[in-house]
């Protein structure tokens, strides 16, 4: 017999809601600055692994490697737990009044999504036929200049798809923050479950929740490769 | 405008080039021919430094390719280079694809760039096509907005890689006529180009090219008429029989 009692009206109003919806905006807000600062890191780390100097294309590399092969878990403990204590009292002093914990958050998710995004991006640069580099170069644009406005503009269009995985990645890896008490949505519903011993009930809207935003997300970025990118495209 | 002296090119062991010696003067029209792997690609792309020289001197605009300081960026700038396959920026549209370099490399306004991408579409005749993306045109379309958007950096020399090698029959004489055009207007131009009407109608000089060397050298009529070398007279009585 099914003894367990339902109470959905926990999360649907009232206090337990007001928990729910203040995670799922923290959650938007680490999403969010995370997905701009990892695409932009992705971009950068992208053009270093492919630059002619060796120690810059090294130092890619080992990035690279070094990020996408440890757990994201034990790099947010790093950051949170490790990074401040080789830093001198003052800037110690000035982290603890800031909020450290969505801050260490933010690296951790940036660096570890900007290793994925930045092969994402590699792969798409190099499907550009290389003749577009020889005619950008021929104008006289410098390697870098022939990146930013040739390259790199029809690279990313062809990297759309994969950079939605590594979003959704993103976001849904958000929830590892909740380790360190950043108080978003996975680590209120936990709250709520704490409170009311109604996992099921929280949990659930937890899980609607993260569905709603990927699918957002998804919708958002098909959205612009539809509407901008495809008529553009082609060769 | 353009010296070559003494310049020698390798592919790993390919001799591509093999002791060039060569001078184009200002003004000059040389249409420079020869069967494929003769090197005559690589000649041209060692202009504009697309493939760097090995040996030898190479002298373009009064700057030396052979030298480290040279900004080769600043001589490419003064060089319009067209290629056999157009090579469009295909995310742009037409009007952008001539803008942008003398937006970002010559510092033009955005009006002056147009107003001069404008006039260049019309002398190619594409003024209609000024929105349209390079995928919505044709062959001979998308190398007449190739044509102009070397144009628009007003260079000094414009090179041309067998510009209409890839294109269907009935659009080679629209981008022949713009080219001739342009040599009547006094452009120094360098036509990699087997189309050898071009050559006689317009060109001053004929370079023909075999085994990375140039075998003859010879103004228009003297070349078709009585070609010395023998490599020559076989691949004009190839590309002139009555087949083609």
């Amino acid at each position: 017999m099914l003894t367990y009692k339902f109470d959905w009206a926990i999360v649907t109003s009232g206090k337990y809601f007001d928990w729910i919806v203040s995670g799922f905006y923290v959650t938007i807000k680490l999403s969010m600055v995370s997905i701009a600062l990892s695409f932009l890191l992705g971009l950068i780390i992208a053009i270093m692994r492919m630059s002619h100097l060796r120690p810059v294309r090294w130092f890619a590399h080992g990035y690279l490697e070094f990020f996408r092969n440890t757990p994201l878990l034990v790099q947010i403990f790093f950051w949170y737990f490790g990074s401040y204590k080789v830093l001198p009292a003052v800037a110690n002093d000035w982290l603890v009044k800031q909020d450290f914990e969505f801050a260490a958050a933010v690296i951790a998710l940036t660096i570890y999504t900007s290793a994925f995004i930045a092969e994402d991006i590699r792969s798409g640069v190099r499907s550009i036929p290389k003749e577009q580099m020889e005619a950008a170069r021929s104008s006289g644009f410098s390697y870098i200049r022939s990146m930013q406005y040739i390259i790199l503009p029809q690279a990313v269009r062809l990297t759309i798809p994969p950079l939605i995985n590594q979003f959704l990645n993103l976001m849904k890896n958000s929830s590892l923050a909740m380790t360190i008490g950043v108080a978003e949505l996975m680590y209120q519903a936990r709250q709520v479950e704490s409170y009311t011993f109604k996992g099921f009930e929280a949990f659930s809207a937890a899980t609607l929740v993260y569905l709603a935003l990927s699918f957002t997300i998804t919708g958002l970025m098909t959205l612009y490769d539809k509407k901008v990118l495809q008529p553009l495209k082609g060769r | 405008m353009i010296r070559f002296e003494g310049v020698h090119k390798w592919f790993g062991k390919l001799h591509v080039l093999n002791n060039i010696n060569l001078h184009v003067r200002a003004g000059e029209v040389v249409v420079v021919c020869g069967p494929s792997g003769s090197g005559k690609s690589t000649l041209i792309r060692t202009i504009n430094d697309l493939e760097p020289i090995n040996e030898g001197k190479l002298i373009v605009d009064g700057m030396d390719l052979s030298e480290k300081k040279t900004d080769i960026n600043k001589l490419r700038a003064e060089i319009g280079f067209v290629f056999q396959q157009f090579n469009l920026y295909p995310h742009l549209s037409v009007l952008k694809n001539i803008t942008l370099a003398p937006m970002k490399i010559r510092n033009k306004t955005r009006k002056e760039a147009e107003e001069k991408a404008l006039a260049l579409l019309e002398r190619v005749g594409l003024s209609e096509k000024r929105d349209a993306y390079p995928t919505q045109l044709s062959g001979g379309q998308q190398q007449r907005v190739a044509i102009a958007r070397g144009l628009a950096m007003d260079p000094k020399i414009m090179l041309f890689d067998e510009p209409t090698s890839a294109l269907d029959p009935e659009m080679i004489g629209e981008v022949l006529q713009v080219m001739k055009d342009l040599a009547l207007s006094g452009m120094t131009m360098i036509v990699v180009s087997h189309e050898m009407g071009f050559a006689r109608e317009v060109s001053h000089r004929i370079i023909f090219m075999d085994f990375g060397t140039i075998l003859e050298e010879a103004p228009p009529e003297e070349f078709f008429k009585n070609p010395k070398h023998d490599r020559a007279k076989q691949f004009l009585k190839q590309i002139l029989s009555p087949m083609h």
